[in-house]
């Protein structure tokens, strides 16, 4: 058992209805006890999708348990083909009816129903959403991608779009925009928007386009093997991975049509003299592997922040993700636990996060900016604008995004100049982060420490003692001493304190003045 | 006063449906029931899909150090039995080390942990006599095959019932959890009209949970309350009947059954509203002109569906095409079927797709239903009201009579304001 409060992951009949709803004419019947139905909902309102998802769940009670389960499964199915229609009908079990043992498969199979039933393998126990999806996605292929004659003009297939995937909509237009300017027609896009007729014709696309290794990996391997398709490894987000992803697309295609790259302004936006203070910002990232992985190249390759951590929730991507870490000389977090990353933000003190909806929340509980990359996400992240991440919009949308929720060079020296003004002051805090100044990571609780001595070149004390107690045990903040950290930039004055602290304890010092914050200073100077 | 009509909803043959139901579990009602019992911590044991359900119905909740979570069975918990006892005993016994500010412990019940019979009832058992007395474990099922959604509070107070203290006192105990402000309102309106003490199931904190005994007597506030109510029963406490107090007419009605349980005339209830009733009525009005003449439709969803129709006829001029239950239970629903006048059908349980034919069906005006239908439904032009909200907004009692109503109104208003654009405005205009 593992206590939990918030799950970055649903479980994987939830990836199964991502799926399920992204398609079209393909109804699932899951079988589940009453309540399951919850699921519904985040289609309905986070996606906003104005149909219900096609999904049928056989409600179980607790008076069925001992009678018939295995009947009213029957039954469901047997509606749900009557009245929807279906060309392929998904079964599946949720994790209560896994510890039932009803077989869907087995049972829905001995129906006749007429038209192919797909049963999935759901270990609900074991694995999560991202999991049900991909092997959802997979079991479809498998069961209807047929063998076919490669069409005339050059086509591919894009894989991996789904319901509420994040901004999976957008950058499906993206890139199917973009592979109409190279000449290469889309043949089927799947799962979102296919139906299973769709699935059967997919053996005929010259190759594959994976845009979403969690969703659709399995399904392109077993493309690859069965249908002899290869598919593109280079995931477009940012310019450079445009770039080489329209490379990898010309290897595969032969295309020699030019890529018109006059709608990019990213390049040109992180060039201009106002992203100089973009400089050497230090991010953490986390998401699922994929977003974080082409998030932390365009960090630190397009915007030139410095990346000082990263990590992913779904184990599927760890061994790729710790070995790009490993280039950035960083250990990969490798976690479900959203404590364990609340706490390696604390650790590595940040000026901005990119992460998930989770991440923002914990932004906002440290008073750091912090920008959406990756599910899971809430409402507003499944926008009415056009916004999507991939092809050379989605470098322009990253770019908006990501400097939005920090202070620009023109605001941050402003607030440089006229730090004890008024309108300006420190705690004024950025006019993107809902104008408050963050919280001090640091500050831990008061100890009332009066501090009446000379802490150095400034003058004697005469405000009232500090409030703050140092985090090392032992090391005292003299008043001016206090006041002077006061007078640094809010949003890298947590980091002074806690270095100024750590070169205290080092130096065995027990009290902080003036000069040891400089002397701090000098020493971590890079 | 209006009193109970001869032409109500009470011997009406009621529709009984099953099938899929689109509805939500009881483990939902943690979600406002940690929020009333303040050293209260809820913890589920079930799987991954029920962390999943509470985050997506806690919204941004979750991020405030909420007092519930989810010990998540794990492949190594089905395995075997002792084995996943250990497990409970060592996540509770972290948990309240991290917490300890916290009084009341429920092991929640769900459908994986019934399914497997994870015995819930022995391991808070052994759980109390290790924790206590400083932490009380109680336990009760949240699960979807025994619970639909407002009865997972249900279930919850009713197993805190038989761990009450015994009393002789003849005192008046308030059952349902109301929003605070609503539950001062019902305290103060008491008072004035001369019963007190009063007692509330639940009470805030621990230490200020109700004693029960022979000579209590309770009314209930909250429509889905049935279980509770039978294990009052059997502890010999005694049920006021009324309606539910909803709008001016049933808190009135509610607050002049009570007054009679105790030899209070009815004049003086009248004498002690009148201001707030006034208040009340006018405030109806205002929503009432957007509402009258207009047709409702209820799904099933929290229990209060048919309390809330007797409001929405009698008060707001509305017609109802159909009220659905989860549950209908006689004995507390009676009240109100005695006030509803005949005309709508009276449904309990659900089969989704055949009650989604009669909705569409008759096209009513408003459709109260849950949030996996509500945009559907409004896609295909059909306005609808949300009714998770009910549940979650403060609207018993006098002064929320008006908010009440305008959480009917506001719908069939915007949809009013938004006619022009409305991508289904011809078809919602048949």
């Amino acid at each position: 058992m593992k206590l939990a409060v918030w799950t970055y992951e649903g479980p994987p009949h939830v990836g199964a209805m991502r799926v399920a709803t992204g398609m079209r004419d393909l109804h699932m019947v899951l079988h589940a006890p009453q309540g399951d139905t919850y699921a519904d909902l985040l289609f309905t309102m986070i996606e906003r999708r104005n149909h219900r998802p096609p999904v049928s769940y056989t409600t179980f009670q607790a008076r069925d348990l001992g009678a018939d389960t295995a009947g009213l499964f029957k039954t469901a199915c047997r509606d749900a083909h009557d009245r929807f229609q279906p060309q392929a009908l998904l079964v599946a079990a949720s994790c209560t009816a896994e510890l039932i043992q009803d077989d869907p498969g087995g049972l829905a199979d001995t129906m006749g129903l007429g038209v192919p039933v797909i049963p999935l393998e759901l270990p609900s126990y074991q694995r999560k959403e991202n999991f049900g999806a991909d092997e959802a996605f997979l079991q479809i292929c498998r069961a209807l991608a047929a063998p076919m004659a490669r069409t005339e003009r050059v086509t591919c297939n894009i894989l991996g779009p789904t319901a509420l995937g994040f901004r999976h909509r957008d950058d499906v237009a993206e890139i199917t925009g973009l592979l109409s300017e190279m000449g290469i027609e889309v043949n089927v896009a799947a799962p979102m928007g296919a139906s299973p007729a769709d699935i059967k014709r997919m053996g005929a696309a010259h190759f594959n386009v994976l845009l979403y290794p969690e969703c659709a990996e399995s399904a392109a391997r077993w493309l690859e093997k069965e249908h002899g398709q290869p598919f593109t490894k280079t995931i477009p987000i940012g310019a450079n991975a445009t770039r080489a992803f329209i490379e990898e697309v010309r290897a595969l295609s032969s295309s020699t049509l030019p890529v018109d790259e006059s709608r990019l302004r990213q390049p040109w936006w992180a060039a201009s003299v106002d992203s100089t203070y973009l400089t050497g910002k230090r991010v953490f990232l986390f998401g699922d592997g994929t977003h974080v992985m082409a998030a932390a190249k365009v960090a630190r390759d397009e915007m030139g922040f410095e990346v000082c951590g990263m990590g992913c929730y779904n184990r599927e991507q760890a061994r790729p993700l710790r070995t790009l870490a490993r280039e950035f000389g960083l250990e990969a977090l490798i976690t479900d636990d959203y404590l364990d990353v609340e706490r390696a933000i604390e650790d590595a003190a940040p000026e901005m996060i990119l992460g998930t909806q989770m991440e923002r929340h914990i932004g906002k509980r440290l008073g750091i900016p912090c920008a959406v990359i990756s599910a899971p996400v809430h409402v507003q992240d499944f926008p009415a604008r056009y916004s999507p991440q991939m092809g050379f919009e989605g470098a322009n949308v990253l770019f908006d995004t990501w400097v939005h929720p920090l202070v620009m060079g023109l605001e941050e020296h402003l607030l440089h100049m006229f730090r004890e003004d008024f309108e300006f002051h420190d705690d004024a805090g950025p006019s993107h982060h809902g104008g408050h100044a963050p919280r001090e990571i640091a500050a831990s609780a008061p100890a009332a420490t009066a501090a009446a001595a000379d802490g150095g070149s400034m003058p004697p004390a005469d405000a009232p003692p500090s409030q703050v107690a140092a985090a090392h045990e032992n090391v005292v903040w003299l008043s001016c001493a206090e006041r002077e950290l006061k007078k640094i930039p809010f949003f890298v004055r947590g980091k002074a304190r806690r270095n100024t602290e750590a070169f205290a304890t080092e130096k065995g010092l027990h009290e902080i003045s003036v000069d040891t914050l400089y002397e701090a200073k000098a020493h971590y100077a890079r | 006063m209006n009193a109970p009509l001869n032409t109500g909803c009470r011997d009406v043959p009621v529709l009984r449906e099953r099938g899929q139901r689109e509805v939500f579990c009881g483990l939902t009602g943690i979600i406002w029931l940690h929020r009333k019992m303040q050293d209260a911590f809820f913890l589920v044991v079930g799987s991954r899909t029920c962390a999943h359900l509470l985050q997506s119905a806690a919204g941004v909740m979750i991020f405030a150090e909420p007092r519930f979570g989810t010990a998540i069975l794990e492949e190594k918990d089905l395995a075997g039995m002792a084995d996943a006892n250990a497990e409970l005993d060592r996540e509770v016994a972290r948990l309240l080390a991290r917490r300890p500010d916290i009084k009341q412990l429920f092991l929640v019940g769900s459908c994986p942990s019934e399914v497997i019979k994870l015995d819930l009832s022995r391991a808070a058992e052994r759980l109390s006599a290790q924790h206590g007395p400083n932490v009380r474990v109680l336990n009760y099922s949240g699960s979807g095959i025994e619970t639909t959604f407002t009865e997972g509070e249900d279930a919850c107070l009713a197993a805190l019932v038989p761990s009450l203290p015994e009393t002789q006192a003849r005192e008046l105990l308030l059952v349902g959890a109301l929003p605070d402000v609503v539950e001062d309102q019902a305290l103060d309106l008491l008072a004035q009209i001369g019963i007190v003490p009063v007692r509330c199931l639940p009470a805030r904190r621990a230490e200020d949970m109700p004693a029960i005994g022979p000579n209590t007597v309770y009314a209930v506030t909250q429509p889905f309350a049935g279980e509770t109510h039978a294990a009052l029963q059997r502890r010999g406490a005694k049920r006021i009947a009324a309606p539910f107090p909803f709008g001016a007419e049933g808190s009135t009605l509610w607050l002049k059954a009570v007054a009679a349980e105790f030899g209070i005339a009815p004049e003086k209830v009248d004498q002690v509203v009148a201001a707030p009733r006034a208040r009340a009525e006018k405030a109806i009005a205002a929503a009432a002109t957007t509402l009258r003449g207009k047709r409702i439709f209820f799904m099933p969803d929290s229990q209060l569906e048919l309390p809330l129709a007797r409001f929405l006829t009698r008060e707001c001029g509305m017609e109802a095409i159909e009220i659905s239950t989860p549950y209908l239970h006689a004995d507390l629903h009676g009240p109100e079927l005695d006030l509803i006048a005949k005309g709508p059908v009276i449904s309990e349980g659900q089969d989704v797709d055949l009650q989604l034919d009669r909705v569409r069906a008759t096209r009513p005006d408003l459709t109260v239903c849950g949030l996996g239908l509500a945009n559907p439904l409004e896609a295909e032009g059909l306005a609808t009201k949300w009714a998770i909200e009910l549940v979650f907004t403060p609207v018993h009692f006098y002064e929320q009579a008006g908010d009440l109503a305008a959480l009917f109104a506001r719908p069939l208003r915007r949809r009013e304001l938004l006619a022009r654009q409305h991508p289904n405005r011809l078809e919602a205009a048949e």
